[in-house]
């Protein structure tokens, strides 16, 4: 989402952020301590212990980090220069930090980490940076210094159960529409709402109603001419998506979990096949289950890449002429790294094009698109720390199109935030693409 | 100084090995208990197959993708580490000990092999306190302690080296040697070189979510 960078003012290189000056402004430093050390106490233990206690301070997960890379190996955007900054001072003193301290380290751990797990792999203890980034952002959500967009999102999820707003009435009119759209392509295309006894509940985000309509569509368009037996909620629950885990509102994540999958329950459907979105997986698969004391979610969910690499290994959907340009596959970090979906992913990339070019690195130890982990939810006033910090994707995004590559596919909806502002700002000028956009071109569909 | 060295030798050595041994299973038993108790779902998705897997990689030299970006110092770390824990269990000095007080002996290295060795070790110290003060990113992270814990395992190397050459003072240094080596064992479990024990915990956790629940590789 390409929206301009405003209230920024490029003298001071300051970011003017309403919600985090106004939360700071509340704060006291005896607040802070107290609610720092509630909730250190309630919520961590062994793990934050351990983590801290075992790091030796050697510097090696730097390379890891897209972020120092892009900024010229400057330590301060290192994984552990960032813990360094924020937790490991807040143990050190006991929570007696003042609210300045708060102010940035909000800004560090909301905006300059997108708790993209690469440097896991890079620490040799295993160090779970994400979760000690994620533990500073659950102290700033409860200390109420949260980025003005992405609290919005939040507060959008708290009062309708969905990313944008989006209105009951306004959700089944935008599936209504899509599928009188497609009806005109294919006559006996439909959109099942509420069906009862499905095989399948088709999830989406809600950025797909409000302004990615057409990928609603398609999706109907390959289920329909794969013959799946699938439908949509008309209840609040449609939407997987959840920038409350983002927020560290740990709480409304539980309460958006639980909505969707009881509308699953209730709609006796045998799993979830969610559309090609990253944080939305790491949500329902991995994190928010986590959080309704489910050890695996309650219901199988199975991401869009997997849904099409079925359709296509059991030849339910056929590829009439494959998509003949040269194309590179962007691997997200919540099905890669989250899921291992690299495999699957590259299975279907072969059925639908003609030419695949990896980019470099590639599967597990690919770049972050630096839009996910609610970065890019984090708005306008961030668009500029998001693109500053991923110059590295962008070199890496040329090398490859020095190889041929001339369509980048992402099957995730902010890895295409992300690449999509790169791809303006160092003039990249490579086609993006969701998985979706190509199959639905390339397949044989139904008259 | 024969009461000195009785002493560091004797009562001393025992203090040290208590402190070792008692230390480090009471920091691994209260973390698991502090686990059960905050993080019980540790228990839950650790697995003993995806664990090991991790561990195996990384403690292979050039096993992941992160020690052969890094050749020079996968080497040092390596020998390093090994080295540490060789030398002091397999040397002949060391055994000549254990072999007076507790009648127990067994293989050893010959000295050369152990000077050798030594000297690797004093190298590899060298080389990560360069290292600390010319690389930036790890300059950052770096505080006085950092320089403490090099220094703690350092030291009975340097002095077991000049002892054993009988280098001037060498009188001193044994009883200096033997203080040094007894310091680093009492205070592997109350600082950060307690990462010996964490090492499979942590490293073991990381492979389980990576390889159980998400299916991927984590090196």
């Amino acid at each position: 989402m390409a929206e301009p960078a405003i209230k920024r003012s490029d003298e001071s290189n300051k970011i003017v952020d309403e919600s985090i000056d106004k939360g700071i402004a509340r704060l006291t430093p005896e607040k802070i301590e107290q609610v720092i050390n509630k909730v250190l106490a309630a919520e961590t233990g062994a793990r934050l212990k351990t983590y801290v206690e075992t790091c030796v301070h050697c510097g090696l997960c730097s390379e890891a980090c897209h972020y120092y890379l892009s900024h010229d190996n400057d330590p301060k955007f290192s994984p552990a220069g960032k813990v360094k900054q924020t937790i490991w001072e807040i143990l050190k003193r006991n929570g007696k930090v003042d609210p300045e301290f708060i102010r940035d380290a909000s800004r560090i751990a909301y905006t300059e980490c997108n708790l993209c797990r690469r440097c896991a792999m890079y620490c040799p203890f295993g160090i779970d940076i994400t979760y000690l980034m994620s533990v500073v952002r659950r102290l700033c959500h409860m200390l109420g210094v949260t980025p003005l967009y992405i609290q919005d999102t939040a507060h959008s999820h708290s009062a309708t159960l969905n990313q944008m707003w989006v209105k009951e009435d306004e959700w089944i009119d935008s599936l209504f529409w899509q599928e009188e759209e497609a009806r005109d392509e294919i006559s006996s295309l439909r959109i099942p709402v509420e069906k009862e006894g499905s095989e399948i509940f088709y999830s989406v985000i809600a950025p797909e109603p409000k302004f990615r309509a057409q990928l609603i569509y398609q999706a109907a368009v390959i289920m329909n001419a794969a013959g799946v037996d699938f439908t949509m909620p008309a209840t609040p629950g449609w939407d997987n998506s959840d920038l409350c885990m983002f927020t560290g509102d740990y709480e409304m994540m539980g309460r958006l979990k639980k909505a969707h999958f009881e509308t699953a329950i209730r709609l006796k459907v045998k799993r979830i096949v969610m559309g090609e979105c990253g944080h939305a997986f790491r949500s329902v698969y991995d994190t928010g289950n986590r959080w309704l004391a489910w050890k695996m979610p309650p219901i199988p969910i199975t991401h869009a890449v997997e849904l099409y690499y079925e359709l296509l290994k059991q030849g339910k959907i056929k590829i009439a002429k494959k998509y003949d340009k040269p194309v590179t596959f962007q691997d997200p970090c919540n099905i890669v790294r989250g899921k291992g979906l690299h495999e699957k992913a590259r299975y279907v990339v072969d059925a639908i094009c003609e030419e695949f070019i990896e980019m470099h690195p590639n599967r597990e130890h690919n770049y972050c698109c630096c839009a996910g982990g609610g970065v890019i939810n984090t708005g306008p006033p961030y668009k500029m720390t998001r693109i500053k910090g991923n110059r590295i994707k962008a070199e890496q995004l040329f090398a490859t199109k020095a190889r041929g590559a001339k369509t980048i596919i992402a099957p995730c909806h902010n890895c295409h935030g992300g690449i999509e502002d790169i791809n303006h700002h160092f003039g990249l000028d490579m086609e993006l693409c969701f998985l979706s956009d190509i199959i639905y071109k390339t397949m044989e569909k139904p008259a | 100084m024969h009461d000195i060295y009785n002493f560091v030798s004797g009562p001393l050595v025992w203090v040290s090995f208590v402190i070792f041994f008692g230390g480090s299973l009471y920091r691994l038993i209260s973390m698991a208990v502090l686990a059960r108790k905050k993080d019980v779902f540790v228990y839950e998705y650790m697995s003993l197959k995806f664990g090991l897997r991790s561990i195996l990689h990384w403690v292979i030299p050039f096993g992941t993708v992160k020690w052969r970006k890094n050749p020079l110092f996968t080497i040092v770390t390596f020998t390093f580490h090994l080295c540490i824990i060789f030398i002091p269990i397999f040397l002949s000095a060391h055994i000549i000990l254990w072999k007076e007080s507790w009648d127990i002996s067994w293989w050893y290295i010959s000295d050369t092999a152990a000077d050798v060795l030594t000297i690797v070790v004093i190298a590899s110290c060298i080389f990560f306190l360069v290292r600390r003060i010319v690389l930036p990113e790890v300059k950052y992270l770096t505080s006085i302690s950092d320089y403490v814990i090099l220094a703690i395992v350092a030291a009975p190397f340097i002095t077991g080296l000049w002892t054993y050459h009988q280098w001037p003072g060498f009188r001193v240094t044994g009883i200096i040697h033997i203080i040094a080596g007894e310091i680093m064992l009492a205070s592997i479990p109350f600082t950060r070189l307690i990462h010996m024990f964490f090492f499979p915990f942590t490293r073991g956790y990381m492979g389980s979510e990576f390889g159980a629940i998400r299916h991927a590789k984590d090196w």
